[in-house]
């Protein structure tokens, strides 16, 4: 039925393959990532067990080419998750409360200042979110209110400051367009009966704007597991299993980071950590990205 | 009626309109605390920001305006009083020229197969879903697909190509999105008339569609080179170097970039390193607010409203 | 030009006079057309397995305005799409039967539906001109279906003054189309049918976006557009189809026996004058009576 497909005209198919061509050119992009992930993985875990990777409490690559250094990555697993637990406990709030103020009690033109604002604390690269972690959070926050011999110069609870503000507006933004694509019949019901304003956003609106907002958290923990920069910079390079803040950890993408700087030369067993590495994040990214589409698909079904 | 049937006709008397007439003041008290709470959460991150831009300006300011032809115009030095950077500016600019080349003919050519001729099939499914999935990747993932791929595989080192390359497949997912928008807002009934007309579905495309879309996708464009210019993770997986004494020739050599050398500086533990980084900082941010507004301008000047 | 006179019914118990005036013609209108530009025979179109309109029969006559009346829902619209092959564009859409144009099977093998289009025009009901300049959006059609005029100043300048336009803005060519009025707009889309040179124009309600006087000003450019194309017309307007169409065809839509579904079907297609004064058909009779519809 189509009616470029009934045209002789070479030429315009020619066009249209080569868009057709570079539509696929991303499920090249997707095996090369799988592919370098997975084949230099594989050597690695040839090279240093898999068993000690999954389950060893100590992340020492070594010197050199990193033949004899412990490769357990549940210290980094600890880090990361500290980072994106402590991101959300930052972020989640904050971004929430900014959706509904948005969403249900900003004016017009308060709203058309605050969501460029928003758009503004997206965009700060993540170097700089971490200098200000580095030079103002710890020294000037943290440090006086917690005490100096607490909190280290390098900590956990900076780094999930850092990266809690990058996700503010992952979670303020698709929360607020989940509530605002609540039926406005719905709230009306609600004020109908006499509610308050309060009353309509937490019980009405909120509840049926919940998947939204789960998938923005669930899409923000998987921002938060990937950042490299903010959290190397805050939080150090020291791979431990803790629960405590206010000590310096690593994260996997700090380590990554890390064992890059070291400049490890090809096939050594290090290079092959780093892969390994990425092999672990991005399955990690995936699964939690697969799980937010899944459930933003499902929430645009209800009020389409 | 009961009594308590007539209590309550009494308590909604038309006549007590008035606040508290079934509102408690602790109600009263918690919805006014509410509205507080709403408001100072959505401050704290506006106040952040505020804070942070202070923060850079305070620290870099005066590194920057003491000598800011020198600051731009030296290469990097052991000594944080004579670093520069130069290397590491131009690199940048080099990287976004070249990661635009490779990135937004692709992105829009995807983006318009995508939103005009691929049938509704489970391959054109599985390349969407693969789109979005490749989204959401971290940025140093896409560093190690750089280093794995551009600069072993295809021995390209540390150089000005693989970091483009590196950067453009990174923005690519991001441009598709932008331009599948635009093309999207283009109304159906300007196509119906190209095609009463007798034009083709590419004819169509090319004299109507695209030219109405591109303002929209080349907003979504430069807003993403923009966080392009900001990554410092891939670059620093393949290893672009941040010690460099001279400027590239030819794409296969080495450059810098400065998110690359804003990520050196902080980490060191000299103070005047820390000024230093701030004051680039405050150069990338500029560079960064320069393009936002480009994009901003292009958005409400050439937008067609329909 | 017309004299516009009352018909009184003729029916002596209800002395009821008709809605619609007809104007009188000064020119005969054969019974049936002298030549045939399409021939509709038992047509039925489907969208998916749902019937839109059945059993089609009707041939259109050159250079006559033939118009399609009718409640809606009745298939108008969708059979006029046919005609120019738009139809394609809806997935799943099917036609059966046989559409003939000059002699060829419009759906036949190897039939290009862009060349299709390229002789049978289309105005749409919104006005759709393209958001570029006045001259580039006549321009448009000739350039891309390979017209090389000996100059394309002045194909532009003779569109637009066969669709009553070009005084209002010979001035500003190279202004947005988007600035001109409704009217101005639709007229434009008109002289952008005509650049290319069709054989038949389709026209699905062209004014029913429009002002009064936009309508009549259009109406009144039909009359001069039917002497060198074949004109057929989707209009909720009885008076309009009164005034200017040649032949009418009345569609209606009726269930089918146990479904609940309305599938459109040709109940009357006549000359103009026949149908409003002496309808065949009560269905007819009851709808430009004002009955119902």
């Amino acid at each position: 039925m189509s009616i470029a497909t009934r045209r002789s005209r070479a030429g315009e198919r020619v066009v249209i393959g080569a868009l057709f061509a570079c539509a696929v050119l991303s499920i090249a992009v997707t095996v090369g990532i799988i592919a370098v992930l997975v084949v230099d993985a594989v050597e690695f875990f040839r090279e240093s067990s898999l068993f000690e990777f999954l389950t060893g409490t100590v992340w020492a690559p070594g010197q050199g080419s990193g033949e004899g250094g412990q490769y357990g990555v549940l210290p980094l697993l600890n880090g990361t998750l500290m980072i994106g637990v402590g991101a959300i406990v930052v972020g989640l709030p904050l971004g929430l409360l900014t959706a509904i103020y948005l969403s249900e009690y900003a004016s017009p033109r308060v709203r058309g200042m605050l969501k460029p604002t928003l758009e503004i604390l997206a965009g700060i690269p993540t170097v700089i979110v971490g200098y200000f972690a580095l030079q103002f959070v710890t020294p000037t926050l943290l440090r006086p209110i917690f005490g100096e011999d607490r909190v280290f110069i390098f900590n956990a609870a900076a780094g999930s400051i850092a990266v809690g503000l990058m996700i503010l507006p992952i979670i303020a933004s698709i929360s607020e367009d989940a509530m605002r694509s609540v039926p406005a019949s719905l709230r009306e019901a609600a004020f109908g009966l006499g509610s308050t304003k309060r009353q309509v956003s937490l019980r009405v609106v909120v509840p049926a704007a919940l998947s939204g907002i789960a998938a923005s958290v669930i899409l923000a923990f998987s921002r938060a597991v990937g950042e490299t920069m903010a959290v190397t910079i805050a939080a150090g390079n020291s791979p431990k299993i803790t629960f405590d803040y206010f000590t310096s950890i690593q994260t996997l993408t700090a380590a990554i980071a890390q064992t890059v700087s070291g400049e490890a030369s090809a096939g050594t067993v290090r290079y092959n950590a780093l892969f390994a590495l990425g092999l672990a994040l991005f399955a990690i990214t995936l699964v939690m990205n697969l799980i937010s589409a899944r459930i933003v698909r499902r929430f645009r079904q209800v009020y389409s | 009626m009961t009594v308590s049937a007539s209590a309550a006709t009494a308590e909604l008397a038309p006549s007590r309109l008035r606040r508290g007439a079934t509102r408690t003041g602790a109600k009263i008290f918690i919805d006014a605390a509410f509205s507080v709470l709403l408001f100072v959460g959505t401050i704290v991150g506006v106040v952040a920001l505020a804070t942070l831009i202070w923060t850079i300006v305070d620290d870099g300011w005066p590194r920057l305006a003491a000598d800011p032809a020198a600051f731009l115009t030296n290469y990097v030095s052991r000594l944080p009083a004579r670093a520069g950077i130069k290397a590491a500016l131009v690199g940048s600019a080099y990287l976004m020229l070249l990661t635009t080349l490779f990135c937004f003919p692709v992105g829009v050519g995807a983006a318009i197969y995508l939103e005009e001729f691929a049938p509704r099939n489970r391959v054109t499914n599985f390349v969407e879903t693969n789109i979005s999935n490749l989204a959401g990747v971290p940025s140093v993932v896409y560093g190690l697909l750089g280093l794995g791929v551009f600069a072993r595989f295809l021995r390209l080192g540390p150089s000005l190509l693989a970091g483009a390359l590196t950067l453009a497949v990174m923005s690519l997912p991001v441009i598709i999105v932008a331009a599948r928008e635009a093309i999207r807002a283009v109304p159906e009934s300007i196509r119906l008339g190209a095609y009463a007309l007798g034009a083709t579905k590419w004819q169509t495309v090319r004299r109507q569609v695209l030219p109405a879309a591109l303002p929209g996708t080349l907003t979504g464009t430069i807003l993403a080179l923009s966080r392009a210019i900001g990554e410092t993770a891939p670059l620093l997986v393949i290893g672009l170097p941040i010690v460099i004494f001279s400027l590239p020739n030819d794409v296969r050599d080495p450059v810098s970039a400065l998110p690359l050398l804003i990520f050196d500086w902080t980490s060191r533990p000299q103070p005047a390193f820390a000024e230093a980084a701030a004051a680039a900082s405050i150069v990338l941010l500029a560079l960064l607010l320069a393009m936002n507004a480009v994009a901003i301008y292009l958005r409400n000047r050439y937008t067609i409203r329909w | 030009m017309t004299q516009e006179r009352t018909q009184v019914s003729q029916d002596e118990d209800q002395h009821e006079s008709r809605i619609v005036n007809i104007p009188e013609r000064r020119d005969e209108i054969p019974p049936a057309p002298a030549e045939a530009v399409f021939r509709l025979d038992d047509v039925h179109v489907y969208y998916g397995k749902f019937l839109a309109l059945r059993g089609v029969n009707l041939e259109i006559g050159r250079n006559e305005i033939t118009a399609f009346i009718g409640p809606s829902g009745c298939g108008k619209s969708t059979l006029i799409r046919c005609l120019n092959r738009m139809n394609d564009l809806i997935p799943g859409a099917r036609v059966e039967g046989k559409i003939d144009y000059h002699g060829q099977d419009l759906y036949g093998a190897g039939v290009d539906p862009v060349e299709v289009r390229r002789r049978i025009g289309m105005v749409f009901q919104k006005p759709n001109p393209f958001p570029k300049s006045i001259y580039d959006n006549i321009a448009f059609g000739p350039k891309v279906i390979g017209m090389q005029p000996q100059s394309m100043d002045e194909l532009v300048e003779r569109s637009l003054r066969s669709a009553a336009l070009w005084d209002e803005v010979k001035d500003k060519l190279k202004q947005n189309a988007l600035s001109l009025s409704g009217g101005q707009q639709q007229r434009l889309c008109i002289a952008r049918a005509i650049a290319v040179s069709p054989d038949v124009i389709l026209m699905d309600e062209p004014c029913s976006a429009l002002d009064p006087v936009s309508t009549g000003r259009i109406e009144d450019l039909m009359e001069e557009l039917k002497r060198d194309y074949t004109i057929v017309i989707v209009t909720h307007n009885m008076q309009q189809a009164a005034r200017i169409s040649d032949r009418t065809a009345f569609f209606t839509a009726e269930a089918a026996e146990g479904s609940g579904d309305r599938t459109g079907l040709l109940v009357e297609y006549d000359r103009t004058d026949s149908i409003f004064t002496s309808p065949a058909d009560k269905r007819t009779e009851d709808y430009v009576t004002g009955r119902f519809g």
